[in-house]
């Protein structure tokens, strides 16, 4: 009921959430059912990299929901999804136990090797699943709670708010780089081996894990929707069209403000949390400005205030991303750079935007 | 001898000891000291104890060395030298001493003996007089020896220094006779700080006290050392031992004040390298409103430029900044001007749009560099004149090419300033940057102006990467490390405001340098970068916010 109500009116998130229903049911079954030498296997590694791809349009969905709609450019989302990432990480870290290479029950391996005695305050609770998961959404959403709450209060609006959250990321990346934060410095977090006792290199786990991503996708995509269809997502695209226009028709701004920036760290934290499994490591390098604004791009290509584009658009550039690293390494800076530039001039709503009717924005 | 020689010598004399580098170089020039002419029993009896340098004992080398040194020929110098930097050789085939230089897998020698030029030979055919440190600190204090009874005083004054390290009782003795018939007010004073450092050892406490009160004022490393022992000596006479106590914590006290002014000076050049970096982002970003992220990447253009033409003339080095800069500031001004008309000229008004089509252009310019220059770093030298440091005393010491490049901020800066405040088109750029429409209607061409001014601006970021390419890796990445710290440094200083960014740099480099200290280098600049966003939140509008008209746009 509330489905249907939801999808009213966007017959390109139908198709997208049908489209990735579809993929999560297939995929895996095409992986784990026929054998390894028929033409209708699926290897693992397809099934991770989409997963990993699901991850990043999550990530997407969750930039949309700011940028498209409310008009914050955060160039700061990477710290929220390797936050996110940090926080499954050292769940991860725990559960290895004393099958790491040192053998300590307690410590994980690089705090051996840096003659720590004994475990940071901070790792306390991330043995249990739970805690692991509520510190997931808690972490990023509290950084960016506190963060919005001070730059929406004192109206750090438009390109100040930008480069504030760049240089959010960039002071993260530089302190999770030293070796004394407890976070394994600069080679992060690594050497998994089980998630809830289940092995992490199995091909059963690598197939529930993108179903996973799927179906965190698919409700996240359901929640934005939810958002953007109430009067607060109406709010929020006055606020982007004209926020001082909506602050003298008397509706805080900062609070909504605040909340979606909120919400939308937590999302992009999730996004993070399932990312690092699949990819089996975390490093400070997720925190580095280029990832939060390629993010970005992402989104811009798909389409703002899509929401399905801006998934999409994930989807597409990272799919770009692995074929042409691949077969040619040089040119794909020189790809990424030029998709900023030709979107930016010729397609300032994206790829879905050029097929649509300019109907809200 | 000839002069050429003889500025060799003064200047390794010299190198030896670069305490008053800057005296000596006035002093070479005019070196001319007594001459002694080559007659042949004099130059039989130098390659005879040349060639007893090739011994297998560090003993017999040491043994040798000394005498080579009381010979009065012209070369002993150079030999001396020679061997102190291990590029004494001999020739397996005749035993010939050689001074040998090394090049890309040979050598290029010549005669110990003569300094005939031998041509280059390959490295198995020639074999290196081995040094130890014992023998280095003998060799170090022969070549000083021989200085003390030069006529000038800054060669007097290396040899005193150069002497000190490996001070006993024979040098002292010669260094008393010295001070008997030494005129200069400097030389003297190192003379007895010298006696002084021997007598400290003394077993007579009258003596050793005395010199105590003699080095109390001195930062050399080597007197703290030695005034440590006799506080710590349970043995020595009580109040000796005070002295010496109080001798250190005057010179702790003083110690402190300079480790305080180098922190002050490092903090400043950091602070100048900021506003080097950001002063042309404050044209864009401040003056046009153009989120500019390339700017990095012109700085990088710029340092790359440095690179090319020091590739392109490399007998030039000492002169190839000069060439660079302007080439520079063309090259990248002109990319800049591109820039504006190929793309930021289509995003006016749309400012997170340039935001994300300039960074398209930074990723473009940094594969471009990879992909031509490849992604390692470039090597680009550091003309002579830049190198080098300039030692006030034991504690505190000042790098020219910082001091170089703090000076160059500054020039540039009031370049800017002087072109923005007193030239037409300094002129214009203010009156499109307050009031487009007006300008326009007074006839003033404003999307040339826009483009010039983002091309100066760009221009401005080049010259940047020139000064950039003295300090750090000259690289593809180089750009994308000082971009935040630009933008941090222009949003503080509050945009518009040229002034501000000055300030701003300058005290974010003196903060930062002061925290490092106490918390490391990456905590510093973590702290810092908090800061300036806690700050942001209270004064969105910087330290030294537009006011009245400009204000709005």
């Amino acid at each position: 009921m509330l489905v249907s109500r939801l999808m009213e009116n966007d017959r390109g998130g139908k198709i997208f959430i049908c489209a990735i229903l579809i993929l999560c049911i297939s995929i895996p079954a095409l992986n784990l059912i026929p054998p390894q030498d028929s033409p209708f296997h699926v290897s693992t590694y397809t099934v991770t990299l989409l997963g990993k791809y699901l991850c990043f349009a999550l990530l997407a969905l969750a930039l949309d929901l700011v940028w498209g709609y409310c008009g914050l450019l955060s160039l700061g989302h990477g710290a929220f999804f390797a936050l996110g990432g940090y926080a499954m990480g050292m769940y991860l870290m725990r559960q290895i136990g004393d099958r790491g290479v040192y053998g300590d029950p307690l410590l994980p391996d690089f705090m051996v090797f840096l003659n720590w005695q004994e475990l940071p305050w901070y790792w306390y609770g991330f043995d249990s699943f739970w805690f692991a998961m509520l510190m997931i959404m808690a972490a990023p959403g509290l950084l960016a709670f506190v963060f919005g709450w001070l730059a929406f209060r004192s109206r750090v609006t438009g390109v100040y708010l930008s480069i504030m959250t760049q240089a959010l990321t960039y002071a993260l990346m530089l302190a999770f780089f030293r070796n004394e934060m407890g976070f394994g410095g600069n080679n992060g977090l690594t050497d998994f081996k089980e998630l809830l006792g289940f092995d992490l290199q199995s091909d059963r786990v690598r197939a529930v894990l993108l179903v996973c991503s799927g179906a965190t996708l698919s409700l996240s995509y359901l929640s934005c929707r939810y958002i953007v269809t109430s009067k607060l997502g109406r709010v929020l695209r006055a606020v982007r069209d004209g926020e001082s226009r909506a602050r003298f028709l008397g509706y805080q701004v900062e609070h909504f403000k605040l909340w979606i920036f909120t919400y939308s760290a937590i999302l992009t934290g999730i996004a993070g949390a399932l990312y690092v499994p699949q990819v089996g490591i975390i490093n400070p390098s997720e925190f580095q400005p280029l990832n939060s604004i390629e993010y970005v791009v992402w989104v811009a290509i798909g389409g703002r205030a899509t929401l399905f584009g801006a998934a999409g658009g994930a989807i597409a550039v990272n799919y770009l991303k692995t074929n042409l690293t691949a077969m040619f390494p040089e040119i794909w800076l020189f790809v990424l750079g030029f998709l900023f530039i030709f979107v930016t001039l010729w397609f300032p709503r994206g790829i879905v935007g050029a097929f649509t009717k300019r109907s809200d924005s | 001898m000839t002069q050429a020689l003889k500025l060799k010598i003064a200047s390794v004399l010299v190198s030896n000891c670069p305490k008053f580098w800057g005296l000596c170089i006035i002093s070479i020039a005019i070196f001319g000291g007594a001459d002694t002419r080559a007659d042949p029993l004099m130059t039989a009896e130098f390659a005879s104890a040349v060639s007893a340098l090739n011994t297998k004992k560090f003993a017999d080398k040491a043994k040798a060395a000394t005498s080579l040194s009381r010979l009065q020929h012209e070369r002993v110098d150079e030999v001396l030298n020679a061997m102190l930097k291990g590029r004494l050789f001999f020739r397996k085939s005749d035993r010939l001493i050689l001074i040998a230089t090394p090049r890309k897998g040979s050598y290029r020698i010549e005669n110990a003996v003569d300094g005939q030029d031998l041509g280059e030979t390959g490295k198995r055919k020639v074999k290196k007089i081995s040094v130890n440190n014992k023998l280095r600190a003998k060799l170090r204090t022969l070549i000083a020896l021989r200085g003390i009874n030069s006529p000038e005083d800054a060669v007097r004054l290396a040899a005193v220094l150069g002497m000190r390290d490996t001070i006993d009782s024979e040098t002292t003795a010669l260094l008393r006779e010295m001070a008997t018939k030494e005129t200069s007010r400097s030389v003297l004073k190192q003379i007895s700080l010298s006696i002084a450092l021997f007598d400290l050892e003394s077993s007579d406490p009258e003596i050793q006290f005395v010199a105590i009160k003699t080095v109390g004022t001195s930062l050399d490393r080597l007197v703290r050392n030695k005034l440590q022992i006799i506080a710590d000596d349970s043995t020595a006479p009580k109040g000796n031992r005070d002295a010496a106590d109080a001798a250190l914590i005057s010179i702790e006290r003083q110690a402190r004040l300079f480790q305080f002014i180098e922190t002050c000076f490092f903090g400043i050049s950091l602070g100048s390298i900021l506003v080097l970096a950001a002063v042309g982002l404050a044209i864009t970003f401040g003056v046009m409103g153009v989120i500019n992220m390339a700017h990095g990447e012109l700085m990088m253009l710029g340092a790359y430029t440095t690179y090319v033409v020091q590739s392109a003339f490399p007998d030039l080095i000492d002169q190839s900044l000069f060439i660079a800069i302007p080439v520079a500031f063309l090259v990248t001004g002109l990319v800049g001007i591109a820039i504006e008309r190929g793309v930021i000229r289509h995003l006016y008004g749309r400012p997170l749009e340039t935001l994300l089509a300039t960074f398209g252009i930074s990723l473009v310019l940094q594969q471009a560099v990879r992909s031509i220059f490849s992604p390692l770093n470039r090597a680009v030298s550091t003309p002579s004149w830049m190198s080098g440091s300039w030692e006030i005393n034991s504690v505190l010491s000042l790098t020219f090419n910082r001091l170089y490049i703090l000076v160059f901020t500054l020039v540039v800066f009031f370049l800017l300033v002087a072109t923005l405040r007193y030239t037409r088109f300094g002129l214009e750029i203010r009156a499109v940057s307050q009031n487009r429409s007006m300008a326009k209607a007074m006839g003033v061409r404003s999307e040339w102006i826009d483009a010039l001014t983002f091309g100066l601006g760009s221009g401005i970021a080049g010259v940047a990467g020139v000064a950039l390419s003295q300090l750090t890796n000259v690289g593809p990445n180089l750009g994308q490390s000082y971009i935040v710290d630009c933008f941090m440094v222009v949003v503080f200083g509050g945009v518009g405001n040229v002034w501000g960014t000055l300030v701003s740099g300058l005290s974010l480099g003196v903060a930062n340098k002061f925290l490092e200290p106490f918390m490391g280098a990456v905590v510093a600049k973590v702290l810092i970068l908090i800061f300036i966003i806690l700050f942001i939140q209270k004064r969105p509008r910087g330290l030294f916010p537009q006011k009245g008209r400009s204000a709005g746009t």
